[in-house]
């Protein structure tokens, strides 16, 4: 039965799905190890606008006092799922205490941390404290009501949230460490975000009369197409099999030919 | 061929989709008009002479650690050096009391000449830290953008008042966007505590230095930190008590104060096709009760609620934020009210109000610094629906569909040629 033209679209249903489940994998999270030639930040902000840019493997390492606020900030994009990995190395110390990362949108908006270590407590005798965040999957559209994470820029601060008073303004060492994991996959809805969320960092100006905001419309002069992504795959290899399995269902509705 | 074919085409669409990421940040800022100015407030007073840093007196590891930031500096930055308790010897406080002066003025920094001045310090007098800090404040003058000051001391201040505390607290509500880090030389208790308030009220740290090289790599980084921050300064504006009256922003980052539970309104406007985008920050610049909240609301002029922002939260923390996105929808709403208006030109209410609780003897004015941040950008409209999918489910699905179209399509076809056969 299995002649040669019937074995070859079985064959093509086997290499697309091959194909299929190949990619589209999400892969675990890696240890994250800083990105080689990267050179280490060695800076911190104090606020929200004075954030200190990092690049998603970059290595940062700053001294630092208890007590203080260090801001970090990172560009994530559609389809990425970030993690931050800080490990802050302590002083002598009197009493327990809390550290804790918090992890804000481009709308200073506070984001959920899917897993990781956000706020453990660290008593006297520890040396270190290791703290970690992954943050939920950045969507490539969502409605304007929602708080789903959106592709922008995206703040890290660092804290200690529980101490006494007598312990704050001692030294300490920070180390983080941002790292991603893409597979392109933004979401179902396969919308765009027009502007990603980039908070302005310029001054802003009390305007005197109703004179409305340059009214340019939204000329959607973006491509319908989605990005790249696994559901690309995923969708063709449905086609490729959709095809396959219609002809096959052809071939069966045929009278095996007699011989003559 | 048939393998290669699908697999080509998949290479090229991902050849030319791939580049369409988010762009990277934009960094449109324009050339600051101002240098970055930095003033270093050290306090010569008698206890300086103390020998307890690594066998050093304290004054003998600040003028060490003064000598490296003058070396270290910035070509661009403006510093300045004042000195306290510097010059008077005796123990009349009236007198001791006013005792602090400029040893270097806020300017370009002749090395040589300021190195000559930081060796001349002898530990002499009395701490009037509040005084110096208000002197300090005015020898970096008025401008737009932020002004630091670093606090080096070994003692609580013995000239209150003013309580530099107090000083610090004006200092910041006076607008001149001032801040103030501090280094404690001893752990003193009450050393701690004052610094730390004086830090917290202008959103300056606090470091306790106890080594040489500490004091001398902190000092470095704060004064390297004026220069990367300076020029972020926001606008200064005033919310009003209602939507009506409130002032109508642009797209930018401002600033105000919101006492305890105060309601402050602003409007923005946002035409059709446009999406606002709003934050607020609001600092904790005093002690508060243990469990605090923000609450950033858009409503429409009519007092329609449009959406919300909220984040509350407990224990120590310096700001409390919240943010929103509202876009007008796309076709005019059929709600009686809105018909006087058209969607064109809607401005949009924002109010802030705050749930912090002022602990016992904590001030209830000037208001908690609000920090707000507007921006109308292109709305993002609902896309038409699902794209493309993913999963075995969706495989199994078109597969079995493609099936079930062959089986048909080949009955259909048996039976239409049986058909014409018979006929």
């Amino acid at each position: 039965m299995l002649t040669p033209r019937r074995a070859a679209p079985l064959l093509l249903a086997g290499v697309a799905v091959a194909l299929a489940a190949s990619t589209p994998a999400a892969a675990d999270p890696a240890p994250a190890t800083p990105s080689p030639g990267a050179a280490t930040v060695t800076k911190a902000g104090t606020s929200f606008l004075t954030a200190t840019g990092v690049a998603a493997g970059q290595p940062v390492r700053v001294a630092a006092s208890t007590g203080e606020y260090l801001y970090w900030s990172f560009v994530a994009s559609a389809g990425e799922t970030n993690q931050v990995a800080v490990t802050v190395t302590l002083p002598e110390r009197h009493a327990p205490a809390t550290w804790t990362v918090d992890v804000f949108d481009g709308l200073r908006r506070r984001q959920a941390c899917t897993a990781g270590a956000q706020s453990p407590a660290v008593g006297t005798g520890d040396a270190t404290v290791t703290l970690g965040c992954t943050l939920r999957q950045v969507r490539s559209w969502a409605e304007p009501w929602s708080g789903d994470p959106l592709p922008g820029t995206y703040y890290v601060r660092l804290a200690v949230v529980d101490l006494p008073e007598q312990d704050l303004g001692l030294p300490v060492q920070v180390d983080m460490l941002i790292s991603a994991t893409s597979d392109g996959d933004g979401g179902p809805e396969a919308g765009t975000l027009e502007t990603p969320l980039v908070p302005p960092v310029r001054a802003g100006a009390v305007l005197t009369a109703q004179s409305a905001d340059a009214a340019a419309t939204a000329d959607t002069d973006g491509t319908w197409l989605p990005d790249f992504s696994a559901r690309w795959i995923w969708t063709t290899a449905g086609g490729v099999l959709a095809a396959v399995a219609g002809v096959v269902g052809f071939g069966l509705t045929r009278r095996p030919r007699r011989r003559p | 061929m048939i393998i290669r074919r699908p697999s080509a085409v998949l290479l090229g669409l991902a050849v030319a989709l791939f580049p369409l990421g988010v762009a990277p940040v934009a960094a449109d800022e324009t050339a600051p008009t101002e240098p970055p100015k930095v003033e270093l407030v050290l306090d010569v007073s008698g206890s300086m002479r103390a020998a307890d840093i690594e066998g050093r007196t304290r004054i003998s590891v600040a003028q060490q650690a003064f000598n490296d930031v003058v070396d270290a500096l910035p070509a661009e930055t403006q510093l300045g050096i004042r000195v306290l308790g510097a010059t008077y010897p005796g123990d009349d406080k009236a007198v001791g009391c006013k005792d602090t002066q400029q040893i270097v003025p806020v300017g370009p920094v002749d090395k040589e000449q300021a190195k000559g001045a930081i060796a001349t310090l002898r530990p002499t007098g009395f701490t009037p830290v509040g005084l110096a800090l208000r002197a300090a404040a005015a020898d970096l003058g008025t401008g737009r953008t932020t002004r630091r000051i670093v606090l080096i001391t070994d003692g609580e201040d013995t000239c209150a008042p003013p309580d530099p505390c107090e000083v610090a607290r004006e200092l910041a509500a006076q607008g001149t966007h001032l801040v103030v880090d501090t280094l404690g030389l001893t752990r003193d208790e009450k050393v701690r505590r004052q610094l730390l308030c004086i830090s917290a009220a202008t959103g300056g740290t606090y470091t306790a230095a106890q080594s040489a090289a500490e004091l001398s790599g902190r000092l470095r980084q704060l004064v390297d930190r004026a220069k990367d921050t300076y020029a972020q300064t926001p606008a200064l504006v005033t919310g009003s008590d209602q939507c009506a009256k409130a002032p109508l922003l642009s797209p930018g980052v401002y600033t105000d104060r919101e006492r305890f539970s105060e309601h402050r309104w602003y409007r923005v406007p946002v035409g059709a096709g446009r999406e606002l985008r709003a934050s607020v920050s609001i600092a904790l610049d005093r002690p508060v009760n243990r469990d605090y909240g923000v609450l950033l609301r858009a409503t429409a002029a009519d007092g329609r609620e449009l959406v919300r922002g909220t984040d509350a939260g407990s224990g120590r923390t310096d700001v409390l934020s919240t943010g929103l996105r509202w876009s007008p929808p796309s076709e005019p709403d059929p709600s009686p009210s809105d018909t006087a208006a058209t969607v064109g030109d809607t401005a949009v209410c924002l109010v802030v109000s705050n749930s912090f609780s002022a602990r016992a003897g904590a001030a209830q004015s000037p208001g908690l610094p609000v920090e707000l941040t507007i921006d109308v950008v292109a709305a993002s409209p609902a896309p038409d629906g699902p794209g493309l999918g993913r999963g075995w489910l969706l495989l199994t699905v078109l597969t079995v569909a493609g099936l079930i179209t062959g089986v048909l399509a080949g009955w259909l076809t048996r039976w239409w040629v049986a058909t014409w056969r018979t006929n």
